[in-house]
């Protein structure tokens, strides 16, 4: 059975007097146990997609099921078996630790005691500040507890919405261990962010802007599918080169990329040349989530 | 050549009771340069970019920007600087115009020179049309280039950016830190703090925060040599691991 | 059941760690009765008065002795001629003047008339025509104890009796008053501010997502503040028994028992605004200038209702405050029971069920 399934969903919103198109025909499935990742910058429609699948919002058209549940007619029967992590930390500030998992057990049900064996791994670094405010915890902290919040009642699906935004590098890292672990529980895990670099670390992922479906495979299939032979190119002066690489008509596209630039020419002999006369270190490289994600904008662009 | 400093920092501390938000840290800024201001959140950074600013006074220690002392002199630094932050740069409620209108007089630029500013910046930025629009009606990415363009209109000596790029799409991104390079290109000073080390990679040298210290103060490449690390993703981990302060 | 005890607790919780809460739930309704009950009165007293005594004979003295002798007048000057006093009103020293006038004994004696003059600040009139008022009924008494002595037929006294207030103390009209803007400002303000505080905080998503049901959310959310309200409604009572000498003529049980309907009418209140509003300031302006004000100007407690145009009057049966100020004040101060007040209860009943099912009908399982 399918674990989550999306079908033409569509969402629009007016803002400001004007229409927004926040998910447009949206359709995909994610299979029990899968770690699915949804990837996109801010206003891609990642919250109002996840806000839809937990039966929060309705769609204007399309059909979503959860575990099999309708998400408009069974919602009742999915509030009871999802896991929901909404950006920016779903905890009481002003309750303890111990006082915010208690809570959350209880509404579902259960007790601390009955999955406790499921968030030990991650409740366990938490444990020695029980007794203190939610709102006193660092950004690490909060994020440990609030997952251990929205496992608690061992759910069968768990929507984690941006959960490593706004944390920092070691915390978030440190997350996605937590989630690795989680799949051998057999939990069908979907988390949405922004950062592309966390997408290796899923199953599959659907790579999402301005409410459409970019793509959406395993990280190496997306890696695959980037038809174009890619350059790094690195010199000391980068702003002038990429200046350069701009003005040159042979080059196709041009963008700076951490160290290096990368660089997709039509012909490489133009490159090579203006390699040599900025003494520029040049070498051909593989692509990353973030190069497919830059050339599927492009193209949705283009095709616009 | 001696190269210019626009921002001197010696011993600069902020502490709490016995808390070190900031403990004693020495670094200079030369003229021009794209100086990246990390740390893991907690570690001290805002702090020190708020005594900068001259918007906190420090508990001890020395420092200048542009010129000017920043315990006796914090209302000549905020005239001679820019400020962008990620929480706020513009009025939602007020248009693309009105915006640049209202900063450019906050800035004490001319009549004359508000008017020069917006037609050249709306031109920039390809937002002629989108001029009479709300800024709340602007997707992010465009937020942030105009709120960026903004907080230079009065070309300041130094531009701090507080996470300016969080969220943003991976072109947008890009195309944001070209105006950064094309800003510094023209003898801005930027000082910038990131969650994204391939940021980090664009600046000409770059501090890390520990814990209210500089624990690494370098070019990426020397970094990079120094922690024998491929990235400066991770230089940073193996600097933050070490941390015993809890993030914020 | 587990899940609403969980949930009041939480509430609990909430309130008592927040120090503003805490704040408007008991400090506010112990200052208001405080300024209320004893700052604020539109009783005078001890008020500044000036005496032209030119004669200084048997009879003025006496009179003087009578003004002297009542509490609404501190006699602070007596001067000999009219000029002085002028700068004496010039400077604000004096707020009334009574003006004897040369041989006022003689010609009282003689004639059996005689001329007083009270002269009075009418720059704030209210307090002036109190003032003129006070003075005439001391002098009006004082003659009449004369007359005693004399022989005058067929004089008509008016005899006045103020029933149930004999001292027409101010307090009478105040704590009921009191009462019902502290009950609706706890319990609507409060429980609009504590359901939209989930909205807002984003936590209202979470508590969706799970299987709460929404009654036991709106249960726990509002008993809390029942039973606060209850705290409340007893201290003002305790307050105003002992500190502001206000007894309470009727039955206690059913002061409180009514007092407890109302409670839950304005926690309806508070439920319905929660409904229209996913922001804490705009529930809280809601319930403050929306309802609360309208309900201090049209609720009989500061201005007579029926000196209002008649679309007022109209309006102001709409306000459930309005219907449970009647009710305290037939039962606190006049001493009546059920019977009595049976028409005013049963609207406020109806009121209450109408807005729990309209507020209850309202409630959101998604987020709009």
């Amino acid at each position: 059975m399918i674990a989550v399934q999306a079908q033409n969903i569509t969402k629009k919103f007016l803002q400001n007097k004007s229409e927004v198109i926040a998910l447009n025909d949206i359709s995909f499935d994610v299979n029990p146990g899968e770690l699915f990742g949804v990837i996109g910058p801010d206003g891609a429609g990642k919250t109002t997609l996840f806000r839809i699948l937990t039966s929060l919002i309705l769609a204007d058209s399309g059909l979503a099921k959860v575990d099999g549940f309708d998400v408009v007619t069974q919602y009742k029967d999915i509030r009871k078996r999802v896991g929901y992590m909404p950006g920016r930390f779903s905890l009481y500030q002003d309750l303890t630790v111990e006082e915010n998992l208690n809570f959350f057990a209880t509404i579902f049900n259960t007790s601390i005691a009955e999955n406790y064996e499921l968030i030990k791994d991650i409740y366990e670094q938490i444990a020695p500040f029980k007794d203190r405010r939610a709102g006193q915890l660092s950004g690490g902290m909060k994020q440990k507890l609030a997952l251990s919040c929205a496992l608690i009642h061992r759910p069968s699906v768990l929507f984690l919405d941006e959960p490593t935004t706004g944390v920092d590098a070691v915390s978030r890292k440190e997350f996605w261990d937590m989630l690795k672990r989680l799949k051998t529980q057999g939990i069908t895990i979907l988390v949405s962010t922004p950062y592309m670099d966390e997408a290796s670390l899923c199953d599959r992922i659907a790579l999402m802007q301005k409410g459409k479906l970019l793509g959406i495979d395993t990280p190496d299939e997306i890696l695959n599918q980037f038809d174009n032979k890619l350059w790094a190119i690195k010199a000391t002066d980068m702003y002038s080169l990429l200046l350069a690489l701009r003005n040159d008509p042979t080059i196709n596209h041009a963008y700076p990329f951490g160290e290096y630039h990368h660089v997709i020419a039509n012909d490489e002999n133009g490159l090579k040349l203006l390699a040599n006369k900025f003494n520029a270190e040049l070498k051909i490289v593989q692509p990353d989530i973030e190069d497919c994600f830059i050339a599927l904008m492009q193209d949705e662009t283009l095709s616009a | 050549m001696e190269r210019e400093k626009v921002i001197e920092v010696k011993e600069l501390t902020k502490k709490y009771g016995d808390f070190y938000a900031t403990n004693a840290i020495t670094f200079d800024v030369y003229k021009g340069e794209i100086f990246g201001f990390l740390g893991a959140n907690g570690a001290g950074k805002t702090t020190a970019m708020r005594m900068l600013c001259g918007l906190s006074k420090p508990s001890s220690g020395q420092a200048t920007v542009a010129g000017f002392d920043v315990f006796h002199n914090p209302d000549d630094i905020k005239r001679n600087i820019g400020y962008m932050s990620q929480k706020f740069s513009l009025y939602e409620d007020l248009t693309v115009k009105e915006n640049i209108r209202f900063y450019s007089g906050i800035y004490g630029l001319s009549s004359k020179q508000i008017i020069e500013k917006t037609t050249s910046l709306l031109s920039k930025l390809h937002l002629e049309e989108e001029k009479n629009t709300l800024v709340k009606s602007l997707p992010l990415g465009w937020k942030q280039k105009l709120a960026f363009s903004i907080a230079i209109v009065h070309n300041p000596a130094i531009v701090f950016l507080d996470e300016p790029t969080g969220g943003v799409d991976p072109i947008t991104r890009r195309e944001f830190w070209e105006m950064i390079y094309e800003a510094s290109a023209r003898g801005t000073t930027i000082f910038v703090t990131t969650h994204y080390m391939d940021e980090a990679e664009y600046c000409n040298r770059v501090s890390i925060m520990v814990d209210g210290c500089i624990e690494a103060l370098d070019t990426p490449i020397n970094l990079k040599k120094q922690f024998n690390a491929k990235t400066m993703d991770d230089v940073f981990l193996m600097l933050a691991r070490k941390a015993k302060r809890q993030a914020d | 059941m587990k899940q609403f005890l969980v949930f009041v607790r939480k509430e609990w919780s909430h309130i008592w760690r927040d120090p503003k809460t805490l704040f408007i739930l008991f400090g506010m309704p112990i200052v208001q009765i405080t300024i209320f009950g004893f700052a604020l009165t539109n009783e005078v007293k001890n008020a500044q008065i000036a005496i032209v005594d030119p004669s200084k004979d048997v009879s003025t003295t006496a009179l003087i002795n009578r003004i002297e002798a009542s509490r609404y007048f501190e006699v602070k000057d007596y001067v000999t001629s009219y000029n002085e006093i002028e700068e004496k009103f010039k400077e604000g020293k004096i707020k009334i003047a009574i003006v004897l006038p040369q041989d006022f004994n003689a010609t009282l004696a003689h004639t059996n008339t005689a001329q007083i003059q009270i002269i009075a600040d009418a720059s704030d009139p209210n307090t002036a025509t109190v003032l003129t008022n006070y003075a005439s009924a001391i002098i009006q008494d004082w003659q009449t104890d004369l007359n005693k002595k004399k022989k005058l037929p067929y004089t008509i006294t008016s005899e006045l009796r103020m029933l149930y207030n004999p001292e027409l103390k101010g307090a009478f009209n105040f704590v009921p008053g009191v009462m019902a803007m502290v009950l609706m400002l706890v319990s609507t303000l409060m429980t609009s501010i504590a359901i939209v505080r989930e909205k807002e905080l984003g936590m209202m998503e979470v508590l969706l997502v799970s299987p709460l049901k929404p009654i036991i959310i709106i249960l726990a959310k509002t008993i809390p503040y029942l039973l606060l309200s209850l705290v409340n409604i007893i201290s003002i009572l305790l307050l105003s028994v002992f500190a502001l000498e206000l007894p309470i003529a009727g039955s206690l049980p059913l002061l409180i028992g009514l007092s407890l309907l109302f409670t839950i009418t304005s926690l309806s209140l508070g439920l319905l605004i929660s409904s229209v509003t996913n922001s804490q300031q705009v529930a809280m302006l809601i319930s403050l200038m929306g309802l609360f004000l309208p309900t201090l100007m049209l609720s009989g407690f500061m201005f007579p209702i029926e000196n209002m145009p008649l679309p007022l009057r109209i309006l102001s049966n709409a306000v459930p405050a309005k219907w449970y100020y009647f009710i305290v004040k037939a039962v606190m101060i006049k001493g009546l029971g059920l019977k009595a007040i049976w028409k005013e209860t049963s609207i406020l009943i109806g009121m209450t069920v109408f807005l729990l099912v309209v507020s209850i009908k309202k409630y959101n399982v998604r987020l709009s």
